[in-house]
């Protein structure tokens, strides 16, 4: 992974310093409320319900162990001994105090970390497919990229105060991971007919209160090219961005109001001023982040091993583990591991302090001292090898990282929910539980399948509720929580919004209504169906005429 | 004390007096605070008219010194400002609602302007930054560019990158403060208006 040279490390020294010097004048009354405002929010900073929330960068989902023990002792020291990975990838400290924070990122600086621009109106930590560099079905490995644009992005002198807040996300891969689709911009990696790295570049995706997936601007765009376009296409939405009302202020709502030919217009206008200038990537700029990505030093392994087909044929519950836990990877005799974060009964996404030394232990041992956060809410050890696939499975068993639901309808993504964002309307968390112990049998699981079921506390989406399978959307009614329901969103290359099934619901009837969609999908799946299949063929229909049916006798 | 920090040629800052008088325009007849989707209107939108006719027609105009005066003002009231412009005594304040187009159809060479002031109401209004570009590398302006209004220190870093040369701190604030922020990054990342990104600025090998 990158390493920090002096340089990057002397950014995050001089920012650290800035923001301490920032937090003082803040506490000593020299600057308001909203003056401090957007400098804590860009340093991730948010002030909460209960406490403020300190959102870590985790650039696109890359952590070695080192970063993760250094985590682990934070959370340790300044929180309540646990943290939440979040659906961008990120770490987020429920509890920290204010006064600490300036502490916490000299910490965080000790071990190239940060959080710089993990909120507020400015470029967003850029998010990546969970398996990059490993994955059978990538074509180009988007990290070198993805750092170069990290650094370009890091107190862009320009883009420092845009309208509203700016996500991209980055993938390489046949099958996106990655949502492209549900980001400012998304770039889609491919190899074009000359053999060359190049780019599609998606457009005005995103998900939150207007929820649009992002349409083409350029179908082919030169790697070199890369940070110049987005430049170009920034700059327009920084001057015609709405600004006099948040909720129109992403830049879906600009490229709708334009209408995709004129803004690509107007874009390509823009770009053609300066595309051949300093922001050209060179060769050797892309050589010297790229060694940072070179494969791993894999050993020459067969395909197969015995002792670990031996042990699922004779462990069943370690054969579901692997059935759902462990993914395919690109060299023979490896194979990628997702720890889940999903235990039934907890928080999705949380991680004690405890766990993540066990996972910093593991990564040490098994997969080359690095590890990965997914926009799923789940970490994984990349390049584990398949006979050690057993041990690290009876570690993670014993830490509470084993539970084999990846994919499955308890491998819930939820945000953290009115229980702390004071932005929720609705709690989100206990739902998630609730529906995690209504569910709390794993043959029942497995026999459902894949299913992606997502939660989020307000439209806002940070739970990604419009691409779940089943998403679930906390809504303020008159003062009190209630919850809707869509079903038919779905990630990936085909991805789509899902559709409202009707009238929302409290939180003691989500479980029950859960329950009453996987009975029609249990009773109108053919073959091989997954949930998200039979909603396409059936459509909302039946789902509806069921959940609500059952409603009126109950 | 002067608000106003003024980089010298060589980069380095000092607090210096300023020696322009800005016009500006009477208050409007009544505060129109408009209501939109429940939230106040903060900021202009892009094009949007920045004063009425009838300020216009009020505003005071000094009648010697070098003036600081809104663009919408010199449109309005050309005939009796033009004179000023030969003898160096006319700067342009641009809002950032408006455009750096307006302002070139105004005046074809821009570098006959000693000074353009670009003037943000609310720090949050990043569109100064791109302004300040554009006047800078696609409109060839080398004299004084000047950020003025909710100029604030913690912005101060990326004023002087996207072009900025000199900074009107905000009145109730230190400009001596602000002046350490001027140098918060030794090396930063991306290139600015002046500058190119750090891997070509030196050797990262």
């Amino acid at each position: 992974m990158y390493k920090y040279d002096p340089i990057d490390q002397q950014i995050v020294n001089e920012r650290v310093a800035q923001y301490r010097d920032q937090t003082r004048r803040y506490l000593a009354g020299e600057l308001t409320d909203e003056e401090y405002r957007p400098l804590r929010l860009q340093n991730g900073l948010y002030i909460q319900r209960h406490a403020p929330m300190l959102r870590i960068a985790v650039p696109y989902g890359l952590i070695s162990s080192k970063q993760l023990r250094k985590l682990g002792d934070i959370t340790k020291q300044y929180d309540r001994g646990y943290g939440h990975f979040s659906t961008r990838q990120n770490l987020q400290l429920n509890w920290p105090k204010l006064e600490d924070t300036p502490d916490i990122l000299a910490e965080l600086a000790t071990v190239e970390m940060h959080a710089i621009q993990t909120s507020g109106n400015c470029i967003r930590n850029i998010t990546t497919d969970q398996f990059a560099g490993i994955a059978p079905d990538e074509i180009i490995d988007p990290r070198a990229v993805a750092e170069i644009m990290r650094q370009w992005s890091t107190f862009h002198p320009e883009f420092a105060l845009l309208p509203r807040k700016f996500k991209i996300a980055v993938s390489g891969t046949e099958k996106d991971r990655a949502i492209v689709q549900a980001h400012d911009i998304g770039l889609e990696f491919y190899k074009d007919d000359q053999g060359q790295m190049a780019i599609k570049v998606w457009v005005g995706g995103g998900l939150g209160r207007t929820p649009i997936l992002g349409t083409v601007i350029r179908e082919h765009l030169e790697w070199q090219h890369v940070l110049s376009y987005c430049e170009a296409v920034i700059r327009v939405y920084n001057i015609h961005g709405r600004r006099d009302n948040a909720y129109k202020a992403r830049i879906k709502i600009l490229v709708k109001a334009l209408g995709i030919e004129e803004f690509k217009r107007q874009v390509e206008e823009e770009w053609a001023h300066f595309k051949d200038g300093p922001l050209t990537i060179t060769q050797n700029e892309l050589d010297r982040v790229a060694k940072y990505f070179e494969p791993m030093p894999y050993k020459d392994l067969p395909a197969h091993d015995a002792s670990f087909d031996a042990a699922v044929a004779s462990n069943p519950a370690f054969a579901a583990w692997v059935k759902r836990c462990v993914q395919p990877h690109r060299v023979p005799g490896y194979r990628a591991v997702t720890l889940s974060l999903k235990p039934h009964g907890k928080a999705p996404g949380d991680i004690t302090s405890e766990q993540m030394h066990v996972v910093a232990d593991l990564a040490d041992a098994y997969s080359f001292g690095e590890l990965r956060s997914s926009h799923e809410q789940n970490l994984i050890l990349a390049d584990v090898q398949l006979s050690d696939l057993f041990t690290v499975w009876q570690k993670a068993h014993a830490a509470g990282l084993a539970t084999p639901n990846i994919g499955l309808l308890t491998d819930i993504i939820c945000c953290p929910g009115g229980d702390f964002c004071s932005l929720a309307n609705a709690k989100s968390i206990p739902i998630a539980e609730a529906i995690q112990m209504q569910f709390d049998n794993l043959d029942y699981l497995h026999e459902i399948g894949d299913l992606e079921l997502n939660i989020s506390g307000c439209m806002n989406a940070c739970g990604h509720h419009h691409v779940g399978h089943i998403g679930i959307l906390g809504v303020d009614k008159d003062g009190s929580e209630w919850y809707q329901v869509t079903v038919g969103g779905k990630q990936g290359n085909d991805a789509s919004i899902g559709s409202v099934i009707g009238p929302s619901f409290s939180a003691e009837e989500m479980p029950g209504v859960v329950q009453r969609l996987i009975e029609v999908y249990v009773r109108e799946r053919q073959d091989e169906e997954r949930f998200i299949d039979t909603v396409r063929r059936l459509g909302v229909a039946p789902f509806k005429a069921h959940v609500y049916a059952e409603k009126e006798t109950a | 004390m002067s608000q106003l920090i003024q980089l010298a040629a060589n980069g380095q800052a000092s607090i210096v007096a300023d020696t322009w008088t800005r016009v500006v325009p009477p208050a409007a007849g009544e505060e129109s605070v408009r209501k939109q989707a429940g939230k106040v209107v903060l900021f202009k939108l892009t094009g949007e008219q920045t004063y009425t006719a009838e300020q216009i027609a009020n505003t005071e105009i000094p009648a010697t010194g070098k003036i600081l005066v809104p663009l919408t003002i010199w449109q309005a009231r050309k005939a009796e400002l033009q004179s000023r412009l030969p003898t160096g005594e006319l700067g342009i304040i641009l809002a950032t609602n408006e455009t750096a187009e307006a302002l070139q159809a105004e005046f074809a060479d821009l570098n006959s302007l000693p000074l353009i002031a670009v003037f943000v109401e609310r720090f949050a209004d990043g569109r100064i930054f791109t302004l300040g570009n554009w006047l800078r590398t696609r409109f060839g302006f080398k004299n004084e560019l000047r950020a003025i209004g909710d100029v604030l220190r913690d912005q101060l870093f990326f004023h002087k990158r996207a072009g900025f040369d000199s900074f009107l701190i905000r009145a109730d604030r230190s400009a001596e403060d602000a002046l350490a922020s001027l140098n918060d990054f030794s090396q930063p990342y991306q290139g600015g208006v002046a500058d190119v990104p750090v891997w070509r600025r030196i050797s990262r090998a």
